[in-house]
Formats: structure tokens, sequence, C-alpha cells
């Protein structure tokens, strides 16, 4: 890179696509590893229930079902939104 | 033991064919007889890479309706004395290939000693994606560093590890290895695209190798000659690597860092 790339940097999105996929790689194999079904309606009925006290946006709220030594967990995630606290 | 790789990865235009192609040659080139199907019923393609295309007079589903035989329908490559090509057919619909008419063909190669089948597998998540797996000991997942070929790829991880004979069998899994293609070390570096470390992460596979992206890929699609016969190119050493990954050996990784540049190439953007 020469001198002037230095002032015109375009902010790095590889992270971003990281992340993204992080997610919703990990959504998709709960969901076909035989992960519950009611999955997508739990998640409805949960983002409902949280947004009559706080309004989150439907991306924020994460559920994923995870087996570890052969007990499963049910990992709930809500990212609040700035206002709200 | 004749071995059944399977190269896929969901997406098109990753660079399936071209793998197929060059882990093909590269496995001829250790001395094993290798065969190296066109799964792409409709869409003949390999047969233009490989550079046997004025060559095809019989294909695949000739072979599986017994129009011919498999000895007919296999094209010998020129180049190299234990390569089989099997083209696909250009005319039939797609449900002209069976799972009984492949396996029958599989169990003839088999019996003639191939070492190797190498099944490229079509684009997408239909009945010729799903015949290409079937029946494979191992799978190439070829993808991008590229959000929609990651995720493409992974739902063709879950493809193999419940609609093939071995997870239908019980008989353990077919093996899964990754093979970037495309990367750019450069880009990389300054943070626009994803390393090798990041899509490794988030597929959890083992890499079986790194292919940057290069010129010289056109420009052996353009002559049929597949890329890693040229042996001044980096593709072709990464495959090369790849081949002898599968094979068991272990290579370390190449061509996933930049090249080092001198102070003044770095001042003055050579």
């Amino acid at each position: 890179m020469g001198l002037l790339a230095l002032f015109r940097r375009t902010p790095p999105s590889a992270h971003v696509a990281k992340e993204r996929l992080r997610i919703i790689v990990q959504q998709e194999r709960s969901a076909r590893s035989g992960g519950p079904d009611y999955m997508p309606l739990l998640r409805r009925e949960l983002l409902e229930v949280i947004r009559k006290y706080v309004n989150v946006d439907p991306a924020a709220v994460q559920i994923n079902v995870e087996r570890e030594d052969g007990q499963e967990v049910l990992e709930f995630s809500v990212a609040l939104p700035e206002k709200a606290r | 033991m004749t071995e059944i790789i399977v190269v896929t990865s969901g997406k098109g235009g990753v660079g399936k064919t071209t793998t197929s192609a060059s882990l093909a040659c590269g496995l001829a080139r250790r001395g094993k007889k290798v065969a190296v199907i066109d799964f792409d019923i409709g869409l003949r393609n390999l047969d233009l890479i490989m550079g046997c295309e004025r060559r095809v007079v019989y294909d695949f589903v000739n072979v599986i309706q017994a129009e011919c035989t498999l000895r007919q329908a296999l094209i010998k490559d020129k180049r190299l004395e234990t390569l089989f090509v099997l083209a696909a057919s250009q005319t039939r619909d797609k449900d002209a290939l069976s799972a009984e008419g492949v396996r029958r063909v599989f169990d003839e190669l088999t019996a003639e000693g191939f070492d190797f089948i190498v099944c490229d597998s079509p684009a997408g998540i239909e009945k010729g994606a799903h015949l290409a797996m079937y029946f494979a000991d191992r799978a190439v997942v070829v993808v991008n560093p590229e959000v929609s070929s990651v995720r493409d790829s992974d739902r063709i991880l879950g493809l193999l590890s419940s609609k093939t004979l071995r997870a239908e069998q019980g008989n353990g899994q077919v093996k899964e290895h990754l093979l970037l293609t495309r990367y750019s070390p450069k880009r990389v570096a300054t943070g626009e695209m994803m390393s090798v470390g990041d899509v490794k992460e988030i597929l959890g596979l083992d890499v079986v190798g790194v292919v940057p992206e290069s010129p010289d890929v056109l420009a052996a699609s353009n002559a049929g000659v597949p890329v890693i016969f040229n042996d001044d190119s980096d593709v072709s050493r990464a495959y090369e690597d790849a081949v002898a990954r599968l094979l068991g050996e272990t290579v370390p990784l190449r061509f996933i860092e930049e090249p080092k540049k001198g102070f003044l190439a770095r001042m003055f953007g050579g």
C-alpha cells in the first residue's frame, strides 16, 4: 500500500462477515440437528413478552440449544437497546 | 480399496470443477488410478476443464442406461496414464441418474482396480448433488472466503452428515475437508476478507488446502489444461499440497500470507 492509501482507508469488513456467519450458521445448525421444532414459536412469543416492557429489535434476541456432556442447555440472550437502560 | 471423494460446495462458481480436475490429476501424477466423474447432468463442463471435450462419445448416463460399456465411456487422459474422465450427459434430463445406476458404475470401477473416484458435484442441493455425495467416503468442501459460500457449504455439511449411505447405515462419518479457493492474503491482511482461520472456526473443518486467487486459473481453463500442470503457479503448488494431505501427508499451509515487501515498495506502493 502506498502513502496515499493511508488516508483513504475503508473500514475492514471481514470481522462483520465472520460475526454474522457465526450467528446464522449456529442458528441453522441447531434448527436442523433436530433442535426442538418449537424454537421459532418460542422465539416469537418471548419476543412479544419482552416487547411489552422493552422495545428490542428482533435481531437482538438469540436462542440456541447447545448440547454439552449429554445435557441440553437452552441459551437465551437479549441485547437491550441503549436507551432502555 | 477404492476411495470415493466428492468435491462439493452448495454454491456455484466457487471452483468445484477446477478443484476436481486438479485433485484428480494430482492423484494420478502420484501413480494412483483415478476416475473423475462429472455429475452435473445437462451442464457438462469437466470435459472442457480437462481438455477432452472433443473426445466425448459416450457419457455417464449412457453407461447407467446400458447403452455402452463403462470402458467405452471412460476417456483416457492424454497426459496421465492412470487418469480417466467420465463426462456428464449434455441432453438428458436430471432424472436419468439413479442411485442404483451410480452404484453399479462405482462397483465396476472398484472391480477395475481404481484407487480413487473423484465426483465433481453440481451446485445446489438437488438430485445431482445428492447422488454425487451419496456414496462418498470423503468430501472436499470448496469454499470462497465470502458469506454466501460459507453459509451454503454449512448446509452441504448438514446433508453430508445425514443424506449419505454412510450416515444412513451408521457406518461412520463421511470425512469432511475444507478447501478454500480464491484466497487473497493481501485482502485478509487488510481485514477485507475472512481468513482461513475464520472460515475454519465457523465451519469446524480440517483444512485440506488454501488456493490463492490467481489469473492462472482462467488461463488454465482457457487452455483445457488443469491448473495443477502449471508448475510455475502458486495455484498448482497449493493443489499439490492438498493432494499430499489427502494422501495422509503432513504439509504446512502455504500462500496464506502476503509476501513481505521491501521498504521502498511499501512507501511507494510498488
